[in-house]
């Protein structure tokens, strides 16, 4: 066997394998980044970039919050074209059900020190004008943020560079063995571990990974600053998403600096077409316009589609794959990769250097789904 | 039907003959700087069929309107950057 020519081989240069290489360079190991086209060619360069706390599970908390506290550490250090601003999100109740999500929500937080503001109708009226009149109630989560993802993966790449780490470019990985990954020209990279970070196409390294494509369409409008001003999200979005049925759409509009506004949501399984569906979209727009009546009158100049890499638990795969312990997942974040990659990526250095973790990373470790047939197959 | 409708740009009261998209009013009276880019270069139509945007300005308050792709209007309010 050739001799190991690096500590660290990073498959995958999204977000999640960005920060995964600025961690493990920073901890002083050999790097090499492996990335079948460019900087944050998947979910990555589809997603809103929304930094948020969520609470669906305490894990999925957990996590979250860890990293978007990475983020805020990092905010000074990111570049401007990252375009990191604190927005907060109000995440809005339309009806009395929904109420009693919130105040479940306010709850949650609370207990767990999150600082939170209960809005009512006319609070959230003066918080957001736009949003339409009869809508109950607001809360509203200040620390939570937004940012471009691509440059904040670009920006990740280049620290692990700057920190020694390499990068190869244009390279699709055709198989992972236990100490090298083969390239699709026939060439290898020895690699003393190798960390999958390939999102959604995580199972065609590793078979047998119960992650399902969750296909989610975005729109962006023209310039028009000012007719939003937090992260909006209809609290019912947790109703459909937690249901997992086939096609779901829900309100979330979130603010750009730049005066656009990027209009979601959407969630389908099943759907392997990466076009767009003008019937998906049509709903998801019309959501929108249910909350924000204006915004029928603006310009869309752009529509796209994306995959999230989901799990059957909605938590991410974090750590060494059963049985084949030098090889390492940071897949199936879903529609969190963003927030979490930072976390993810101090719980993977830790992991293998066995350094303290920072926080429990069994909620996240493979090894969990062996009885919950995440692992579908025998590896 | 009358002939002239009667509007404003900037400000300023013009009338144009009733058929006028807004950019050819606007051109006529002597605005050729439509509208300038996000960073700060300045901006003028460019294909006039209503592809390349550059015509941009906001009409009665909306943003973001192509001039060469509406008529006039009376009462209307034009306002370039």
């Amino acid at each position: 066997m050739s001799p190991r020519a690096y500590d660290v081989v990073i498959v995958g240069a999204g977000i999640v394998g960005a920060a995964c290489a600025a961690e493990c360079a920073s901890a002083g190991l050999k790097v090499a980044v492996v990335e079948a086209t460019f900087v944050g060619s998947g979910a990555t360069a589809a997603g809103m970039g929304h930094i948020v706390i969520m609470d669906e599970s305490d894990a999925q908390f957990v996590l979250t919050r860890y990293s978007q506290a990475l983020w805020d550490e990092l905010a000074d250090e990111l570049p401007p074209d990252c375009e990191f601003r604190k927005y907060g999100t109000i995440w809005i109740a339309a009806d009395e059900e929904e109420l009693g999500l919130l105040r479940r929500k306010e709850q949650f937080y609370r207990e767990r020190g999150i600082s939170v503001e209960l809005l009512d109708e006319r609070t959230l009226a003066e918080a957001e004008p736009n949003l339409r009149r009869d809508l109950r109630g607001g809360l509203l989560v200040p620390g939570d943020s937004v940012l471009y993802p691509p440059c904040a993966a670009r920006f990740l790449l280049e620290r692990a560079r700057d920190r020694g780490a390499t990068t190869f470019f244009g390279q699709p990985v055709v198989r992972l063995d236990e100490s090298k990954v083969k390239l699709r020209d026939g060439s290898s990279i020895a690699a003393g571990v190798i960390i999958n970070a390939t999102g959604t196409w995580a199972s065609e390294l590793t078979p047998g990974l119960a992650i399902k494509k969750r296909k989610g369409h975005l729109a962006i409008t023209e310039r028009y600053p000012g007719i939003v001003h937090h992260q909006l999200v209809e609290v019912g979005y947790l109703k459909s998403t937690h249901a997992h049925e086939a096609e779901a759409v829900a309100f979330n509009v979130q603010p750009r600096p730049t005066g656009q506004l990027l209009i979601g949501s959407s969630r389908q399984y099943s759907a392997e077409d990466p076009r767009v569906d003008h019937n998906i979209l049509a709903r998801m727009l019309a959501r929108a316009c249910e909350y924000i009546p204006q915004l029928a009158e603006l310009s869309v100049i752009r529509t796209w589609t994306g995959f999230r890499a989901a799990t059957p638990d909605n938590l991410p795969l974090i750590g060494p794959l059963p049985g084949r312990e030098r090889i390492y997942l940071a897949t199936g974040h879903e529609g969190l990769g963003i927030t979490m990659s930072l976390g993810t990526a101090k719980l993977l250095v830790a992991h293998v250097l066995n350094w303290p973790l920072p926080i429990p990373i069994e909620p996240y470790l493979p090894s969990r789904m062996e009885h919950a047939a995440c692992l579908r197959s025998s590896l | 039907m009358s002939e002239v409708v009667s509007l404003k740009i900037n400000g300023m009261p013009i009338e144009v003959p009733f058929g006028t998209t807004v950019l050819v009013a606007l051109l006529t009276n002597g605005v050729t700087g439509i509208r300038r880019s996000v960073t700060g270069e300045p901006r003028g139509p460019l294909c006039g069929i209503g592809v390349c945007f550059e015509c941009r300005v906001t009409i009665n308050a909306q943003p973001h309107c192509r001039s060469c792709q509406i008529l006039c209007q009376d009462g209307m309010d034009v306002r370039t950057e």
